[in-house]
């Protein structure tokens, strides 16, 4: 699995499925549910995890993660699992595919929107950018991007590898309205969910933290997909039960 | 079966495509068009004045226009995904595979102007590897209509079927061939010539010339069974192992490069269930600067190169 993503993903995760998202854990394919889209694909683990808590499929079914013939792959399949609603994992992917659907409701005059997160090494990723034209370009109100700006990449900081800043203006020259808040937070993001003022796409902006909430993997870049031992495993469940 | 005597006249599928297009998004208001600022390039203006709201242009962005098309998918449209081929399968290969193919929706990608069919333009133009790349993705059929009949009846086929598609549009001026009543379905083979020495097995364009390399041949005396199989995956399999038993040995022909497709896949059936002699005719390699006429000639994929490879597969089939 890929450890620090999921950490700094998760209370953007807890956020959207507990309180945000309009969804049916009895009738995923909804015509009319919100749509979620984990563009950042390989944080499959944290998806899966709020999936279950949320009653998408049985938490028992957790331990098989990443196990032979196991329907929890390293990266989603929508085929396999309630929840997904496209298959994710190379980088560039979720948000073109968000914004397709976003478009399809604003096409039937739907009222249901569409959330994508993305990871911020992430947006290195040329696609992205031709997205984030198209959805500023049918003026796509009911899309939210978030982007998990945790700073770090796979080899290095996002701004040693390809700098990313000023981030923010980016969005807004491509046409968003943009927010930025702790993404920890979850008031602050509750808020940061609200529908747009302007008319305009929304970006957030989530500041957080690579491997929040254990101390050895917090903001360690050789944590984007180490494996902790049986020992580190203890420790770190300790130190998020606090 | 009756077959029609290849007619003098010829026409552009492309045309085909856009008016059954306009055809089906009358009857189903779920079908949208999506494009890469193609609309004319792929026929789609009389599409964009009747069904102004169901054009989508996401510009010059390939990747973002397969992934928007996969996200319509999502999202209860039907999309017709419709680009250049070289640029829809080449710069969008991995959406194809990630985003229609493998998360399985229903995305029908129309690959416009294929082959060689941008002639001078070049070897960056053409889009000869579609077939072998297209081939090789899991869940993807690859449907190569001949004729306009074929054309308008792979557009119908493609609403009726949900499901990921790549539907390569033939642009280079042919005949028609296809018999009104032929039936089109995965997997299933169109008979236009039967004969016991010698079966050609041909796609698109290749089709009427297949055609015409049999009546050749005919006059010298020998049966060609002409096979058109507009499933290039999923393949023909009872008719392509018949062909292998019941005739002297088996040419395919299309317009695309010979690694990976029509050739590749008749070939890797044969050899694993009934071995017999083969020519496997195509593109193969970067093209010369020339018109699509005269690199089809150039590569021989014309009447007289299909004879002379059936000539040769019945010389080494008899040796």
């Amino acid at each position: 699995g890929h450890i620090g993503g999921d950490l700094s993903v998760t209370d953007i995760l807890v956020t959207l499925f507990g309180a945000v998202l309009e969804v049916d854990p009895e009738r995923p394919d909804l015509p009319e549910r919100d749509r979620f889209v984990l563009s950042k694909g390989h944080c499959a683990a944290a998806l899966y995890a709020t999936l279950a808590r949320c009653g998408f499929f049985p938490r028992e079914e957790l331990v098989t993660f990443m196990a032979p013939l196991s329907m929890l792959n390293g990266h989603p399949d929508r085929k396999k699992v309630p929840g997904v609603e496209t298959n994710t994992g190379p980088l560039g992917h979720g948000f073109p595919v968000a914004v397709g659907a976003a478009l399809a409701a604003a096409l039937q005059g739907a009222s249901w929107r569409t959330v994508v997160v993305l990871g911020d090494g992430e947006l290195q990723e040329g696609s992205n950018w031709e997205a984030a034209m198209t959805a500023a370009h049918y003026e796509l109100a009911r899309i939210t991007a978030v982007v998990d700006r945790n700073r770090l990449q796979q080899g290095a900081r996002t701004e040693e590898t390809k700098r990313l800043e000023p981030l923010g203006d980016k969005w807004r020259a491509f046409g968003w309205e943009l927010r930025e808040v702790d993404g920890h937070d979850h008031l602050a993001l509750l808020e940061a969910f609200a529908a747009s003022s302007t008319g305009k796409p929304v970006a957030i902006i989530a500041n957080t933290v690579k491997g929040k909430g254990v101390s050895f993997i917090e903001d360690r870049v050789e944590w984007h997909h180490k494996v902790p031992s049986t020992e580190q495993v203890r420790i770190a469940l300790e130190e998020l039960a606090r | 079966m009756t077959r029609r005597t290849p007619a003098a006249q010829t026409h552009d599928c492309r045309k085909a495509f856009a008016e059954e297009l306009i055809a089906v998004a009358r009857e189903d208001e779920r079908i949208v068009a999506v494009c890469n600022d193609s609309v004319g390039s792929s026929n789609l203006v009389g599409f964009r004045q009747e069904f102004p709201d169901r054009l989508v242009n996401v510009g010059i962005a390939e990747q973002d226009l397969v992934g928007v098309g996969a996200g319509l998918a999502n999202g209860g449209m039907i999309p017709f995904v419709s680009a250049a081929a070289p640029f829809l399968t080449g710069r969008a290969l991995e959406q194809i595979k990630a985003d229609a193919a493998y998360s399985d929706v229903p995305v029908v990608l129309c690959g416009q102007s294929p082959g060689m069919a941008y002639g001078e333009l070049g070897p960056t133009h053409h889009s000869i590897e579609d077939l072998s790349w297209t081939r090789a993705i899991d869940n993807l059929r690859v449907l190569v209509p001949a004729d306009p009949v074929q054309t308008r009846a792979a557009v119908r086929w493609a609403v009726d079927n949900p499901g990921p598609l790549y539907l390569r549009v033939p642009r280079f001026k042919v005949p028609e061939v296809t018999p009104e009543d032929a039936v089109l379905e995965p997997g299933r083979a169109v008979q236009l010539a039967d004969g016991d020495d010698v079966t050609v097995i041909a796609v698109g364009t290749m089709v009427s010339r297949a055609l015409e390399a049999a009546e050749r041949l005919r006059g010298e005396g020998l049966g060609v069974r002409v096979l058109n199989m507009p499933f290039v995956d999923p393949l023909d399999e009872e008719a392509v192992l018949a062909a292998a038993r019941e005739t002297g040995g088996i040419v395919t022909v299309e317009e695309a490069i010979t690694t990976g497709g029509l050739g590749a896949a008749v070939a890797s059936l044969v050899a694993q269930h009934h071995p017999v002699p083969m020519r496997i005719l195509g593109v193969t390699g970067f093209a010369p600067t020339g018109s699509a006429s005269f690199l089809l000639d150039h590569f021989g994929l014309n009447a007289g190169g299909v004879a002379a490879a059936a000539r040769s597969v019945l010389e080494h089939a008899r040796a």
